[in-house]
Order: C-alpha cells, then structure tokens, then sequence
C-alpha cells in the first residue's frame, strides 16, 4: 500500500499538499488543470524533489530517503524514455542490471518481455529506428522486467494519436494483469482514465484529495474539475 | 528547483579547476614576486604597449569591416560549394601561425607572387614586414572568424521576418533599418572584442611578421627579454603589463559575447526576396570570390611550394616533426584530464566553468615565464621543456573545450538524468554507460581542436628550447630563419598535414557511429 502521509511539496510559491492511501493493485488516475502539480506529485513520489515535510511510505516503510532508482517503482516519462545510443535490449536490460553486465537468463527474459509488448526481434534495433509507437512499447518491456510492485506514468502517450493511445493504454492494463501491480498515472485527458483507471486523485488548488471513484468523479465533477473540463 | 535527478560528483571538477587555478594564477604570483617595478618601464616597454593596442584595434576593426559584407553575401545566397567555404572559414583558427605566415609571405612577401607582378608592371614593391604584415595576418586568421560570428546572426534572423519584409516590399534600406542594422549592433561589439582580445596576445605573428623597435608586442617583448638579455625581472614586469591589458580585453570580449562561434547551422541560406538585382548578385559573388581567394591563396601556395620542399627536409626536422606530434598528444590527454571533470562538475557547481575565463586572459608566456622563475631554483627547465610546452597548450585550448563540453554535458543530464536515476544507472556506470557516448562528438571536436592547436604551437616553446629539443612549428621557423626557404616550405607542409589530419581524426573519430 502506498501512503502520501501528510505531504507537503513547495517550490518557489507553489505548494502541493496531499494525505492519501492507495491500496495495493489499484489502477489510478492523477487529473486536474494544467499547472496544478500532478507531474510535480508523480515526481515527489518517485524520489526527483524533496518533500517540504510528510512521509511516503510502502507497506509501512518510510521511503523518502531512498534515492530514485532504489524505490519500489517504475517510471515512464512523457519523453526520453530511451536512450538513443543504446539497442533496444540494452535499453530493456537496464531495468535489470544497471551496469548491463546481463547473463544469458536476462537475454531471454528481455526477449520474452519484447514479445510480450510486440516487439519480438527488434533487439538489435536502435530507438531512431522505431516509430512513436513502438518506443512507447520498448519503455513498457523495460517496466515489465523491473517487475516493481508500484509503476508511475507521466503521460508517456501524449504525443501519440488517439488510437494508438488507446491501444497503449490497454497494453498497459494487460501488463498490470500480468505483474499486479499498482498503477499512477497522469492524465489531461479523461477518457484515459475511464479507459484503465477506476480510480482518481485529483490534483486542484494546491490539494491532491482522493481517490475517488473515476466514473462518479467525472459524471459529477467538483467546481475546479468541471471548469478544466469544460 | 531542487532537483535530485543525477548524483554528479563535482570533487573530481573540483579538484581539475583547482589545479588549473594554481597553475595560471601560481605562475602570475611568482612572476609578480620577481617583477622589478623599480626598473620602471623604459621607452621601448612603452613603444611595445602602444604597438600592441594599436595593431589590436586595426585587426579587429578591419576583420570585421571586411567580415560584414561578407557574411551577408554568404547569408544571402546559395551556390555550390558554400558548405565548403563555410567550412573553410573554420579553418584558420587550427591552422598553425608560423604555416599561415609563410603562406602570405608566399604571396605577399619580398618574392612573393604580387610582387612579382608588381614588378613586372614597372610599380614599386609592397612591404609585408612591420605593422602591415601583422595586421595583415592577424586579419588572415580572424576575418574568418568575425564572418561566422555574424553569419550566425544574419541567420539567427527568423525567416518569417524576411517573408513579413517580403510582403511589405522593403527596400534594401528599409532591410538595412529594420533588420539587418539592429542584428550588427547585437553582434558585431562581441566580435571585434574577441578578436581584440586575440590579438592582444599574439606572439608568434610578431616574432615572424614584426620585431624591431617598431613593431614589437608585448609577448614578443617578454620573450625578448627572457631569450636575450635574460633579465628575468623585466620579462616579469612585462608580464604583469601583458596579464593586465589582455586579461582586462578578454573580460569585456566575454562581457559582449554570447554567440558560440563553433556552433553549427551555417550550411542553410535563409529564403529572401531582396537582393535579387543583377548588380546585387555580381557584387556579392566578387564578395565571396575574394574572401575564398584571399584564404585559399596562401594555403595553396603553402601546398605548393612544399610539395617540392618535403625533399628537401633537413632530418631534424623530421625529428621535430614527431616531437611535435608526442607533444601534441600528450596535450589532448592533459586536456581530456581536465576538461572533462570541469564539465561534468560544472553541470552542477556553475562556478567551475569561470576557470575557462582564467585560461582566455591568461598568456602562454607569463605561466611559461613563471615555471621558468618556479622551476630553476630546483631542476634544469631547458630539460623539461616538453613537458611544459603540452602542460601549457592544455591549459590554452581549456577554454575552447569547455565552451563546447559544459553545455554538451548539461543537456546529457538535463535529458536523460531523471531517466538515469530511475534506474539506479548512477556514479561510474552512468560514466560508462550513459555519459561518454552522449558526448563523444563534441569530446572528438575539443580533442581534436586541442591536438591541433597544440601541435601547431609555437609559444612556450620558443621560450624553454634549445638547440636539441624543438617541435616542428620552432624547427621550421629556425629554417625561415636561415633562409632555408624551400625545406621551410616542405615543413610548412608536414604541420598544416599534421594539424589539419590529426584534427580530423579526432573529429570524425568522435561522429562516427553517434546515434541522435
């Protein structure tokens, strides 16, 4: 379960406070208008700025003080998820052994992860050989053999078109029902999160209150939702 | 904003500036102590302050007085080989002085090829010695430059503001008023700056081109001192004068500069509706035509000449050769030691990039006079000559490699930092992995900037050499000196090689294989 226990964000004159309890295997939307701070929330948690005060804690563990990369999570960013001068495995491989010194099992679980997202053979392929698409599934093999128990989505797709956004967004959903594990993921738009989320938090006026139920959220939004949504 | 994206260690930057800090300001320290101010300055001092600035200011008022209709020329039209020219115009600033002075000596000189037409025509001949002959080179090296410093702000101008010209049918004046003036107000201050300020140190133009009571810098006046009267307090004194006048001109150049001059984006025209009159067209093309004459001609003549003159090499200087060579590699590894650990700390502590600002003001010969005060006492400097000439022609081309470094490294973690630390690739894997094959192009560009510029160095060297070490640029000015024209010629060419291919090694070396 992971808890945003009396949390507290600032930068600058922006503050962000949040107290909120997401149960294990959820599937959660962060929406809210531009500038409200659902990526400043994703990035808090993942360990990227400091906390002002309040705790984060995973089953109870207090994991504030663990850098990014030793938290209990994986991450998809909105952009640069690849890097351009490493293949397609190595940039997979990376969620396995940091270093990439990977032995012959982790090969074939990268391979098998890559047929999972469709990429099945494009090993060797650098990312400026992909479409958008395609990148957004090499992103997702990386998050499927880190096999963390909490992924956070920072609105990877939005640069993709509708269709192929909503057909990212159910591999995602197909590889949360392989892991079990907990979702957070930012969105602008709304169907998004009708499509895989069942829950909320909304992000508004310096609060991120929740989670709500997705679809009563956004049947009945409250004043600063209903303005964002129009 | 407190960002905890990528652990850099900045101890390593730390340390690497610290240690270019005692170098240049140790040296200044204890030239200062040995300075002997109660000798004052005597008239000759004064004569080489006077000609230093003098020269400075035509340089650089004629660089880019010449330099601005030619980048517009440039700016302006489209033609085969502009890439190349473009490219051309880089040139000059890898190119060794002592090769470049011979070139021109080749078509200007006494029996040069204008000469030589001149005196066919019956006219008298044209005097390359003296202030025209460092003039003349400074601008040779630096009128290049000034043109792709302004080509970069003729380009800089969106083309939407030429369509919006076009639409309202400007006249080439409104052109003038509107765009292009305000653009040259912007610019042009940072160029004649830097180029004065480059000309403020010049060392290697005067001792070749000038000389003589008249036409003598103050580089050339404390190598002068040192070499020949050895008076290692008026070398000193002159020192603290040469800190003072090219330290303060390279603080203003910075000041007025903030175009990057080795940036890329030159190879396209900028679409313009103007400017389409025959006489226009003609004009700009004897524009572009002399400017790539004025450049190729010495260089061609250099090819030339030696092509012939390698035969006649004397085998020292072939030895010359490979020193210069050991000499030069040795330099980039230097640099490459210090460069790299000042930018990637620097990505964080701002403050480490300021110690490029100590490199530009600093002169070769002050930390060169300044070993020599710090190192007779206790070993034999003559004998660590070398060392010193690849120590100091590292700390020379700092500047430059951090000008392309620091920002390459910024965005290495500006874009990829976060990504990075999300999965644990920190400390020496995020080196391995992530760091140096993002940046080895502009890591091959500044080493192979470096190795040239080092390679065709003829500073520190002149000061510490003797009769058994010297690199290639001072073996071949000894042959000009002894008027051993051709083998100087054939050497001539074996540096511009040996510049212009280690350069390009280096350079390619780095492209090669780079993903975007």
């Amino acid at each position: 379960m992971l808890t945003l226990e009396g949390l507290n964000i600032r930068q600058g004159a922006f503050e962000l406070s949040a107290d909120i309890h997401i149960q294990d295997g959820a599937r959660v939307a962060i929406i809210g208008p531009s500038g409200a701070g659902k990526s400043t929330l994703l990035s808090a948690i993942a360990g990227f700025l400091p906390l002002h005060h309040g705790r984060i804690l995973w089953d109870g563990q207090d994991i504030g003080a663990l850098s990014p990369g030793q938290r209990p999570l994986s991450m998809v960013f909105q952009e640069a998820n690849l890097f351009p001068h490493l293949n397609i495995a190595q940039n997979v491989g990376l969620g396995l052994r940091p270093d990439l010194k990977l032995s012959s099992a982790q090969h074939e679980r990268i391979a098998q992860a890559l047929e999972v997202v469709g990429l099945g053979g494009m090993e060797v392929r650098k990312p400026a050989q992909l479409s958008g698409g395609q990148q957004s599934r090499a992103a997702l093999a990386r998050v499927l053999v880190q096999d963390r128990p909490l992924v956070l989505l920072d609105e990877p797709f939005a640069a993709l078109g509708p269709a192929l956004k909503a057909e990212m967004l159910d591999l995602v959903s197909e590889l949360l029902d392989r892991t079990g594990a907990t979702l957070l993921m930012v969105s602008h738009d709304p169907q998004d999160a009708r499509r895989i989320t069942s829950q909320t938090v909304l992000v508004a006026e310096g609060q991120a209150t929740g989670p709500h139920d997705t679809g009563a959220l956004l049947d009945d939004p409250p004043a600063a939702l209903r303005e964002y949504l129009g | 904003m407190a960002d905890r994206a990528v652990q850099i260690r900045s101890w390593p930057g730390v340390i690497a500036a610290a240690f270019v800090a005692v170098l240049i300001l140790g040296t200044l320290i204890a030239v200062v102590l040995r300075a002997e101010a109660r000798a004052g300055l005597g008239p000759s001092d004064w004569a080489a302050i006077r000609f230093t600035i003098k020269q400075s200011v035509m340089s650089a008022v004629l660089s880019v007085a010449l330099a601005v209709p030619v980048a517009r020329a440039l700016a302006r039209r489209q033609f085969f080989g502009r890439k190349m020219l473009v490219m051309l115009l880089g040139a000059p600033f890898i190119l060794p002085v002592i090769v470049a002075v011979l070139g021109l000596l080749a078509v200007l000189g006494r029996n040069g090829v204008l000469n030589g037409a001149l005196g066919w025509l019956g006219l008298p001949e044209v005097q390359i010695y003296g202030l025209h002959g460092v003039v003349l080179a400074h601008v040779f090296f630096n009128m290049p430059l000034a043109v792709r410093v302004i080509l970069q702000g003729w380009q800089a101008i969106p083309a939407e503001r030429f369509r919006l010209a076009a639409q309202l049918r400007f006249s080439p004046r409104d052109m003038w008023r509107v765009l292009e003036r305000p653009m040259l107000m912007r610019v042009v201050p940072g160029a004649f700056a830097i180029i004065f300020a480059l000309c403020m140190s010049s060392f290697a133009v005067a001792l070749t081109l000038g000389g003589g009571p008249k036409a003598t810098t103050v580089e050339l006046a404390i190598y002068q001192a040192f070499r020949f009267d050895f008076d290692l307090g008026k070398a000193a004194l002159l020192g603290c004068i040469q800190i003072g006048l090219a330290g303060g001109a390279a603080m203003v150049a910075l000041r007025l500069s903030s175009t990057d001059s080795f940036g890329g984006g030159l190879d396209r025209t900028v679409e313009r509706w103007d400017a389409q009159g025959r006489g226009q067209t003609i004009w700009d093309g004897v524009l572009i035509a002399s400017a790539a004459l004025f450049l190729l001609l010495p260089l061609g003549m250099i090819v030339g000449r030696g092509v012939q003159g390698v035969f006649e090499m004397p085998v020292n200087a072939w030895w010359a050769a490979a020193v210069s060579l050991q000499v030069s590699l040795v330099s980039t590894v230097v640099l490459l030691l210090l460069a790299l650990p000042i930018a990637i700390g620097a990505a964080r502590l701002r403050l480490l990039e300021s110690v490029g600002v100590l490199g530009i003001a600093s002169s070769p010969l002050v930390i060169g006079t300044g070993l020599f005060v710090m190192i007779y006492p206790v070993a034999d400097p003559i004998a660590l000559a070398l060392p010193v000439t690849a120590l100091v022609n590292a700390v020379m081309a700092l500047p430059f490699a951090l000008r392309v470094l620091v920002p390459a490294v910024r965005d290495v973690v500006q874009d990829y930092g976060r990504l990075a630390a999300s999965l644990n690739v920190t400390g020496a894997v995020w080196l391995r992995i992530v760091l140096l094959p993002r940046l080895r192009a502009p890591l091959g560009f500044a080493a192979g900037l470096t190795a040239a510029l080092s390679m065709g160095d003829l500073g520190v060297i002149a000061l510490f050499a003797d009769a058994e070490r010297a690199t290639l640029p001072l073996q071949m000015y000894r042959l000009m000196g002894s008027y051993q024209t051709e083998a100087a010629a054939g050497a001539g060419l074996v540096l511009l090689t040996l510049s212009f291919g280690i350069f390009w090694l280096f350079d390619q070396g780095g492209r090669s294989h780079v993903d975007a």
